[in-house]
């Protein structure tokens, strides 16, 4: 990253809309936001503590969170035991599909909403628009039965399949591609272009920022959801990070450093992912409208 | 009026077209008439697979003594949901979930709009300040649960220490039925309130400079212009960061179910863990849709109050 986003944002939002120049508010307001950040930070900096010591030195009472030497042991056992690459495997493979497959068919939805006069689309828009208000938790009963009937249970179709309706993205998508000027599209159909074509070569390269911020929320979503795969995996090599972590690494009992070794490591790759694209993700929460006044 | 099985050919001419109720020109809609619905049936498809059908399937179950052991089902009318008004496990875990969106929903409005605050405020480092308070939101549910597992364990944890230092009594974090559910609430905050925090930063990083260069030039003082300016603008922002945080914090399952697993004693068993336990525990799937539907219900009535409410604060 660099020292350039850094000097570009303090330019850009650092605008002293709220306090002004007055000296004590803004001393007084970096103090608050020092003490927020720290408590926030705290319990990270005291589980990457924990998990570079030995078991031994993490069991020593003491409020300094560094009690011994330090260690690469808990990372080099948790490793070895080879669940957490699996399920990190398995996590970033469902999350991948999940986000392409969401993608793919909730772009070519809002298109057809935002475009189309077929018959039912009216109906169509509005029924997934009132879905929206339906918790996918109310679901699970249902779902497993007919992934039961599928006879998905325990494949990684089933932890898929059930996460790519995502009605509020295509809500999103379709007010995005409402606001996009038709003319743009007319003078590629006059040319002959196919309606397919009009889409994938003028309608997606414009939607790039959107489509990118429904992309991360896909991400997030699906990377972290646990109740849907804590029900219908139970294949310890299906598992995803959360539920593996969740349900087997539980049973190893009570290894502290060794906890916080494997939750930093399942932690790790959203928050580098994060790292590099943060600019954009505050940005996509403003496009997606959610953040707009 | 449309024919959606009928594919014109590419030759289509325009002026077979209809005027539709679109401003666009009338040389795209032939081709649109057909395609728009051929671009929607893969959504359509997963959608009625997994959602619609559930939805349906769900109700059905709800009037039927459904289970994962009984072979054969019965229809058993409005049994279920009169079995639920008079089950008190319904309405303790009901209890306990209203209980949690209260302390949760508070302290994720304020602690995002002052984190925002601050950090919009303009010190140097903002990258910082972003990650700091983003990045829990980041973290898996059972990462969430480990870290903090750890921090309120009995003798090592942190927060036990923490209070042996200034001299108090070890708090029984997660096994204490008066402290538990407060204990989740902090996790919970700490954990979620990034993503109101980001809203709100975004909704303050639109603001109009002007309205704030004409309260400098009126010689509106920093507080003056928090009051008189930033909150009132930032109404319906704090509308949309409640409602959507009300609706999280009802469906709260996961944090509960992994740390305490509702205990201790039901104490902090959600509605939703009462859902799980009937259905998958308990293997009485209608009687689990049933509660399902009635939990459903209450939030259709929740969302439709605040829409009621809140469009009236913005005024």
């Amino acid at each position: 990253m660099g020292r350039r986003p850094r000097r570009k944002q303090a330019t850009e939002e650092g605008a002293p809309l709220l306090l002004g120049h007055g000296r004590l508010p803004r001393a007084l307001a970096s103090v608050a936001l020092v003490v927020f950040a720290g408590l926030w930070l705290l319990p990270f900096v005291w589980a990457i503590a924990t998990s570079f010591q030995s078991e031994q030195d993490v069991a020593t009472p003491g409020l300094n969170p560094i009690k011994g030497a330090l260690t690469l042991e808990p990372y080099r056992t948790v490793l070895d035991r080879g669940n957490i690459p699996i399920w990190a495997f398995n996590s970033i493979l469902i999350a991948a599909l999940v986000t392409l497959i969401t993608i793919v068919i909730s772009t070519l939805a809002a298109y057809g909403l935002s475009r189309g006069t077929f018959k039912g689309r009216k109906l169509l828009l509005g029924v997934t628009v009132a879905s929206i208000m339906v918790p996918p938790q109310l679901l699970i009963v249902p779902l497993f039965q007919e992934m039961l009937a599928f006879n998905l249970v325990d494949t990684y179709w089933a932890v898929i399949l059930p996460q790519v309706v995502a009605p509020m993205m295509v809500f999103i998508l379709k007010r995005f591609f409402d606001g996009i000027p038709r003319e743009l599209e007319e003078a590629a159909r006059i040319d002959g272009a196919s309606d397919l074509r009009v889409f994938w070569s003028i309608v997606l390269p414009l939607s790039r920022p959107i489509v990118a911020a429904v992309s991360v929320f896909v991400f997030i979503g699906a990377w972290n959801n646990f109740l849907w795969p804590f029900i219908v995996t139970n294949d310890p090599n299906l598992m995803t990070l959360p539920v593996g972590l969740a349900t087997v690494e539980d049973a190893y009992g009570v290894v502290y450093a060794q906890s916080m070794a494997s939750a930093l490591i399942a932690a790790a790759p959203l928050i580098v992912v994060f790292l590099f694209f943060q600019r954009r993700i505050v940005k996509s929460v403003a496009t997606t409208g959610l953040g707009g006044t | 009026m449309s024919t959606t099985s009928s594919r014109p050919d590419a030759t289509d001419s325009p002026v077979e077209s209809k005027a539709g109720q679109h401003p666009a020109p009338p040389t795209a809609r032939p081709r649109t008439k057909q395609t728009g619905w051929l671009f929607v049936v893969p959504f359509a498809v997963a959608f009625a697979l997994f959602m619609i059908w559930p939805i349906v399937q769900g109700l059905w179950m709800s009037f039927t003594d459904e289970s994962l052991t009984l072979s054969s089902t019965e229809f058993v009318g409005f049994d279920n949901f009169a079995e639920a008004f008079g089950d008190p496990d319904v309405w303790s875990s009901l209890g306990n979930t209203l209980f949690f969106t209260v302390i949760t929903v508070v302290p994720l409005v304020l602690v995002a709009l002052g984190m925002a605050l601050l950090v919009h405020t303009g010190l140097a480092g903002q990258w910082v300040w972003r990650l700091s308070f983003f990045a829990p939101f980041l973290l898996p549910v059972s990462v969430v649960t480990i870290i903090w597992q750890w921090l309120y364990q009995p003798d090592l944890g942190m927060a036990n220490q923490a209070l042996e230092k200034l001299g108090l009594e070890p708090v029984g974090w997660l096994s204490d039925e008066q402290v538990a559910m407060w204990s989740i609430a902090a996790l919970t905050v700490w954990w979620t309130v990034g993503f109101n925090f980001l809203l709100y930063l975004a909704a303050l990083q639109s603001l109009p400079d002007q309205l704030y260069e004409a309260a400098a030039l009126d010689g509106a003082g920093a507080w003056r212009r928090l009051f008189s300016i930033t909150l009132p603008q930032l109404k319906r922002t704090t509308g949309l960061v409640a409602m959507l945080q009300i609706l999280a914090s009802l469906k709260v399952f996961d944090q509960i179910y992994i740390l305490t697993k509702g205990g201790p004693n039901n104490s902090t068993r959600p509605i939703l863990e009462y859902i799980y336990d009937v259905g998958f525990t308990g293997y009485r799937l209608g009687y689990a849709s049933a509660i399902s539907y009635l939990f459903f219900a209450l939030i259709i009535v929740i969302s439709i109050a605040q829409l009621r409410i809140f469009p009236r604060q913005e005024g």
